[in-house]
């Protein structure tokens, strides 16, 4: 009996840093397992050789800020079974949808030497907005935990367990003390989907909203309490402009803040 | 676990030093105990290895939404009162495994987890999560659906009470009939005695194995007047506690079911869930199943969960509790009022955690006064 044929997984790359590409590179010890599980057949971070689609399994990193990308999202989409988009640029943008809120000409002319070269598009958008997708992971970076289980799941026929509580649920799952609470730490936790693993607020930091919004959220609320912990309308619009500033719940709230 | 009401099996004074030798006499019988650190600006439970650990002359200082400990000059042991941290980590442990599966040919076996049962002296138990305990008592062993794990964790468990001489800004235990002071359902119960120069502890034997590891501290019997100490100290913590919930809270609740109240809420609440896990009685959790990749072994898992997030209340075509002012209402109304008719009990003893803990300082105490006084005088 011939083996069952491996589905073919393909890593594709947007407007990014390849920070969350290379959260599969660091599975090390998993990542022979994936290997194995897997055809891993377009990869350009990790193999040069690359095998043609369909593709049972493309995971598409970064956002789309150029005609070419718009273009090739397309046909990414066509080839690609199950489509997860992977970071916070795929999901929301990235940091450079910041561009979004300004006039993009203005930071070409700016920037470059030559702006008649540069081909872009007047704003970074989520993978969501231009192709329908399958299952969508957060984080700047995302979380390699996530991603293995994502992947498990999938090969498995299973839910992914990847919930979309706020990051509440993690502090308080591994006893960490409140710091927005006990120390009047500004915090965006509330407002932030959980992934990371609880990375800031066990070190005493706020959450700073890599995973970008969590189900419902309530920026208004928190927002106000922000206000009341005495940070100033324009450190609180900035707050929200990060990683996810184009996620809509994120975008709407900075906009709020924003009176110069 | 002992009986509601104790009998008291003797009272007895003992110098602080002394407290040292009751953390020695149940570490040697084999106790792991677990009371108040000082960690991260906040008064956590966590492990002791003698007294030295405890945090000595620090108060806390709580509002809704605000924690804040600090030195206050004194050599006393226990000023501050509840923390972040609720004694449900130790028995009910927020993350754990229940079975798990190896494939096997063309089957699998089924390995159930054995669940660990350690031995815990709770050290410096307050009066409000003594009752939590036995709320969640209740909940965990009920015959039918039983938690195993729960119950011999709690029937190994021993408790070690301290009697709250001051209650926090956020405290309604009193209300509650809770606390301060603790009646029963203990193996000691110390109060602290410091005034006008005087530092000791009165201690009161609750069970028969408080009685046992007692034997090995030294102190004195208790006179007449030590006696009436701890009650002298409650009724004081009692009268300044700021904050109570309002009468037949139970009823109030029932028929107020569509109150404008709970959209108010709604506007504040940012649906976090800290409420309900900060809360000693909450009891809700998720089954969730995992493979590794290769799909040659399983496990299935039970987290805390909340019914503050959307998947919990989850069922085919979307989640049912949508609406913030649906998830807030479900919360208080349960704690406050159908816990009585599930368990026979309120789902709330006071503690005060869910307002200090709460990200933006939503009071439980706060909501349930406005929807009584929109009611005006019935
Ligand atoms: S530290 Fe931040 S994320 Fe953690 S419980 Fe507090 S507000 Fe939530
Ligand atoms: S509802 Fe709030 S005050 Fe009542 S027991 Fe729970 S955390 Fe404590
Ligand atoms: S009441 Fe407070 S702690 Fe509870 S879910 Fe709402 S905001 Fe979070």
């Amino acid at each position: 009996m011939p083996a069952p044929k491996k589905p073919k997984l393909a890593v594709w790359k947007f407007s990014s840093c390849d920070g969350c590409q290379l959260q599969l590179l660091c599975c090390e010890d998993e990542l022979l397992q994936v290997a194995d599980a897997v055809e891993i057949a377009y990869f350009l971070e990790a193999t040069r050789a690359q095998v043609r689609g369909p593709y049972d399994i493309s995971l598409v990193e970064g956002s789309v800020s150029t005609p070419e990308e718009a273009e090739r999202i397309r046909k990414i989409r066509r080839q690609s079974k199950i489509l997860i988009s992977i970071g916070a640029c795929a999901t929301a943008g990235g940091i450079q949808a910041l561009r979004n809120f300004k006039d993009v000409d203005g930071f070409i002319n700016a920037v470059y030497a030559h702006p008649e070269y540069i081909e872009t598009l007047a704003t970074s958008t989520a993978i969501r907005d231009h192709v329908d997708i399958d299952f969508e992971l957060r984080g700047c970076p995302i979380d390699k935990g996530q991603l293995l289980e994502a992947l498990s799941a999938l090969l498995n026929g299973r839910r992914p367990n990847v919930p979309t509580h706020s990051q509440c649920v993690e502090c308080k799952l591994m006893g960490t003390v409140c710091v927005m609470v006990a120390h009047g730490t500004p915090c965006m936790g509330p407002v932030t989907q959980a992934g990371c693993g609880n990375l800031c607020p066990s070190f005493n930091r706020g959450c700073y909203n890599c995973f970008g919004p969590k189900e419902t959220p309530n920026t208004a609320s928190l927002s106000a309490w922000f206000a009341k912990l005495g940070m100033d309308q324009r450190s609180i619009k900035h707050f929200y402009r990060s990683f996810n500033t184009n996620a809509p719940a994120f975008r709407r709230e900075s906009e709020a803040h924003d009176k110069t | 676990m002992t009986a509601n009401k104790s009998e008291a099996l003797g009272t007895f004074v003992i110098a602080p030093s002394e407290l040292g030798s009751l953390i020695s006499a149940l570490r040697e019988d084999g106790y792991e105990v677990i009371g108040p650190k000082l960690a991260d600006g906040a008064i956590v439970h966590e492990p002791l290895e003698s007294a030295d650990d405890l945090p000595v002359g620090y108060d806390d200082e709580q509002e809704g939404g605000t924690y804040r400990v600090a030195k206050n000059g004194a050599n006393t042991y226990f000023d501050y009162v509840v923390g972040p941290h609720s004694w449900k980590r130790y028995l009910f442990p927020p993350d754990q495994q229940l079975c798990q599966m190896r494939r096997q040919g063309k089957t699998f076996r089924l390995i159930e987890t054995k669940q660990e049962i350690p031995r815990y002296a709770f050290f410096g138990v307050r009066s409000c999560d003594l009752h939590a305990m036995q709320v969640q008592d209740k909940v965990f062993d009920n015959g039918e659906f039983a938690d195993p794990g729960y119950m011999e964790r709690r029937k190994a468990a021993f408790v070690v009470v301290v009697n709250c001489l001051r209650p926090a800004a956020t405290c309604f235990c009193a209300s509650m009939d809770t606390g301060p002071r603790a009646t029963g359902g203990y193996d000691l119960a110390l109060t602290e005695l410091a005034s006008k120069g005087r530092h000791e502890f009165l201690v009161e034997v609750g069970s028969s194995r408080g009685e046992e590891i007692f034997a090995k501290v030294s102190g004195r019997p208790a006179t007449e007047a030590d006696q009436s100490a701890p009650e002298t100290a409650s009724a004081k913590a009692a009268n300044a506690m700021k904050r109570e919930m309002v009468p037949d809270v139970q009823a109030l609740l029932k028929r107020n079911l569509e109150h404008r109240r709970w959209d108010d809420v709604a506007k504040r609440c940012l649906t976090c869930a800290n409420c309900t896990l900060v809360c000693p009685t909450c009891f809700c959790t998720t089954v969730e199943d995992y493979t590794d990749l290769t799909g040659s072994t399983a496990e299935r898992r039970r987290r805390w969960d909340s019914c503050f997030t959307m998947d919990f209340s989850y069922v085919h075509g979307g989640s049912v509790r949508r609406e913030t002012y649906a998830r807030y209402r479900q919360w208080m109304t349960h704690k406050l009022s159908s816990w009585f008719d599930q368990f026979d009990v309120s789902g709330c003893v006071g503690c005060g955690r869910c307002i200090t803990w709460c990200p933006v300082g939503i009071d439980i105490t706060e909501e349930a006064r406005a929807i009584r006084d929109s009611e005006g005088s019935r």
